[in-house]
């Protein structure tokens, strides 16, 4: 073939041309097909990795659920994915921010009270939105939680008698010693106040078992390369907005692998947390040792004004449990709780004392602005109990009567409204 | 360009055009690897010599050198970075920079990553094929029995080479300004855990390497996008706007179904090798996104490239 000139391709023929087109065409096909086999592969490899569950013998509830209480296991390092969606109002940034804000967190450092690295303040972080973490034990007498963030991490290291928190971020250190927590159970110390790993919310989960309860066992699952059996818990009676609780246990150590919470009202999961990676052999020693850095902030426990974080905390009333400050506040606040009914779809009732509900609810519907903005929240109910504002998330609900007093529960706003007729 | 190459060239120039870069018959001959190197060896000395070149160089070096002199003048009196504690603002890492000065390494690399570095790239890349065009010189490349495929490869080794260049031009700047304005030794992990000042050196050069990498995929559309167009400041332009479109939609939290494919999702992720242990997902599926970007706009380069008519 002759090299290729603009004489040649003047003179050449229609066909030529036609053909040489093609060809320049298909070129662009190399980039096409590449982009292709990457889609394929992005969409393939998971859905081919989830086939197959394992073949395990089979086992009734009652064993497995024996096996996880008799499981002890000491030593174990992994990274844990928690997802939650609780389905608050999503206020995009001003959540965040608010949050950060009573959390003491980086953002309100100025306040010179707070640390960024006092763990009541930082773990409360991971009631919304997705986060992955870095667990490792070893032993009652050891143990490592870490926050990742972006190019930051918090980590909580306890070993012996010390309780570490580290925040990378701000650099700076919170430190109790044991004593200091001697009244929490050692085997939870890091992460003590908020469940974090898949087995403080099966252990959750397994209290909850009762006669209102079915639990099944509902065939295998691969979690974190490993076999497991899937625990399923049922609340047997409507009205609660549990859906159900799903939790994978490891078929061979009985650890708590997967926990998975969905809503009666179906869509994803409110919670969900599970090892992405798991392995259960020693790990390193340096891994729980830790010497504040040179000209970090170091935060005693007994020292600094908790008091005032823990009004802030306080507010959130959620979080199961933070500091013993907040707590404190939190039972002041909860002078005359009362818990009705039983099982899943028991409510929590109490009196503001204030005899009158939220300024939405005022009756006259004569709202002020603010008024109006929080009702945009709520829905307007009435009963035999009067009338009131229903607060919903997809898995708490929460009665505000006209009279001040409030109901809330994992149940539906119908279940709730009974309950306010009943309380009558 | 070679006998081989021209019988793979499908086409040459449409009608009307300038005849095309094509030796006669008699001067083809076969190009050695050695050839091939010598090619790349002009190329990167031409890169490397321009001024244009020497001063995004220039400016890189000097990030290092303006965060660490305001770190030092901000904690001269005792104070931590960020007034009292409040850490979160401003670039990864640099509220341990007054305290070791290893981290004004990775806090230079977190500085320069999101624009800086990724548009000196933009400028290479963007400039490589458009800007010969642009200039004249295109078609005299060709002259050369070097073949479009292989003068690609080469503009594409260049700018690699240049992403190489560009990072440790950071690095070696932070090392030597974070070496004299701070104190230097063991340090602490952003696990909290400790390690000595050498194994800090070596993930230091992982990072370098890492990031790098992370410019793999820009460097790749830049190319691209130089392809398509015969002006080389349109080229640049394109390619740089491209970045910030990109890094602005990275932000819109409604678009996270997307954001995973976005070449600049990952970048950051650097930091993940500062951790104990390092933890390996963000950054296998950064390099994994990069390649992916180097493939598709890589091969439409080439499609691109060795169908268009070469003009100028």
């Amino acid at each position: 073939m002759a090299p290729i000139d603009s004489d040649d391709n003047t003179t050449a023929g229609e066909g030529e041309e036609l053909r040489a087109g093609r060809r320049k065409a298909a070129r662009y096909v190399v980039p096409v097909a590449v982009m292709g086999v990457a889609a394929a592969t992005i969409g393939l490899v998971p859905a081919l990795a989830d086939s197959g569950d394992p073949d395990l013998p089979k086992v009734t509830a009652e064993q497995l659920i024996e096996k996880i209480a008799k499981s002890d296991v000491q030593q174990l390092s992994g990274t844990v994915r928690i997802n939650t969606d609780l389905g608050l109002p999503d206020l995009g940034g001003l959540e965040s921010g608010l949050m950060s804000g009573m959390s003491g967190g980086p953002g309100s450092g100025e306040d010179g009270g707070g640390s960024a690295a006092d763990p009541s303040a930082k773990l409360t972080e991971l009631v919304s939105g997705s986060h992955t973490l870095r667990v490792a034990a070893d032993g009652p007498d050891r143990q490592k939680l870490s926050l990742l963030e972006n190019a930051a991490e918090y980590s909580l290291i306890h070993n012996g008698k010390d309780v570490w928190g580290y925040d990378s971020r701000s650099n700076e250190v919170y430190h109790s010693t044991a004593a200091d927590s001697t009244e929490r159970p050692e085997r939870d110390a890091p992460g003590k106040d908020v469940p974090a790993t898949p087995k403080d919310f099966a252990d959750q989960a397994l209290k909850a078992i009762d006669d209102t309860t079915s639990v099944t066992v509902g065939g295998t699952a691969h979690v974190a390369g490993r076999d497991a059996y899937r625990l399923v818990v049922e609340p047997k009676r409507d009205g609660s907005t549990v859906g159900a609780i799903t939790v994978a246990v490891d078929a061979e150590t009985g650890t708590p692998l997967k926990f998975t919470l969905t809503p009666a009202s179906g869509g994803a999961a409110v919670v969900d947390v599970g090892f992405t990676e798991v392995s259960f052999a020693k790990p390193d020693a340096s891994t729980f040792d830790f010497t504040p850095p040179a000209g970090a902030k170091v935060t005693e426990a007994d020292k600094g004004d908790k008091g005032d974080k823990g009004d802030k905390t306080g507010e959130r009333a959620e979080v199961p449990g933070h500091g013993r400050t907040a707590e404190g506040d939190l039972a002041k606040g909860m002078d005359g709780l009362k818990v009705i009914g039983e099982g899943w779809n028991s409510i929590a009732t109490f009196d503001t004392g204030t005899g009158t509900g939220l300024p939405t609810a005022s009756a006259g519907g004569d709202l002020g602005d603010l008024g109006g903005f929080l009702g945009s929240f709520g829905d307007q109910v009435k009963g035999d109990f009067g009338s009131g504002t229903v607060f919903k998330t997809r898995l708490v609900n929460a009665l505000i009567t006209d009279d001040g007093k409030v109901y809330a529960g994992a149940v539906t706003k119908d279940a709730l409204v009974k309950a306010a007729d009943a309380a009558q | 360009m070679s006998r081989a190459d021209v019988r793979g060239e499908p086409v040459g120039e449409s009608e009307g055009a300038a005849p095309s870069a094509v030796p006669e018959p008699g001067t083809a001959r076969a190009p050695g690897p050695l050839w091939s190197l010598g090619l790349l060896r002009s190329e990167l000395l031409t890169t490397f010599r321009r001024w244009r070149t020497l001063a995004l160089l220039g400016v890189l070096a000097a990030v290092p050198v303006l965060v660490g002199i305001a770190v030092k003048i901000e904690t001269s009196d005792g104070s931590p970075v960020g007034g009292g504690g409040g850490g979160g603002q401003g670039p990864a890492f640099i509220s341990q920079v007054s305290n070791n000065g290893l981290f004004l390494v990775f806090t230079a690399l977190a500085a320069t990553l999101p624009f800086f570095l990724p548009m000196a790239i933009g400028v290479v890349a963007g400039d490589a094929i458009a800007g010969e065009s642009s200039a004249g010189t295109l078609r005299y490349l060709l002259v050369a029995p070097a073949g479009r495929s292989r003068l690609l490869l080469t503009k594409y080794a260049t700018v690699i080479a240049f992403c190489l260049a560009a990072t440790l031009v950071v690095v070696v700047s932070a090392l030597a300004v974070g070496a004299l304005l701070f104190p230097v030794g063991d340090l602490i992990t952003i696990s909290g855990t400790r390690i000595t000042y050498a194994e800090g050196l070596g993930r230091a050069l992982l990072i370098a390497l890492v990031v790098a990498a992370s410019l793999v995929g820009i460097a790749a559309l830049g190319l691209f996008v130089s392809t398509l167009t015969g002006s080389g400041i349109a080229a640049m332009a394109t390619t740089v706007g491209l970045l910030i479109t990109v890094q602005i939609l990275d932000q819109i939290p409604q678009l996270d179904a997307l954001q995973p494919y976005f070449f600049s999702h990952y970048w950051l992720s650097f930091a993940d090798v500062m951790r104990e242990p390092v933890y390996w997902d963000d950054l296998v599926k950064n390099l994994g996104l990069q390649a992916l970007y180097a493939a598709v706009f890589g091969s439409a380069a080439w499609a691109r490239f060795t169908t268009k008519d070469i003009t100028a």
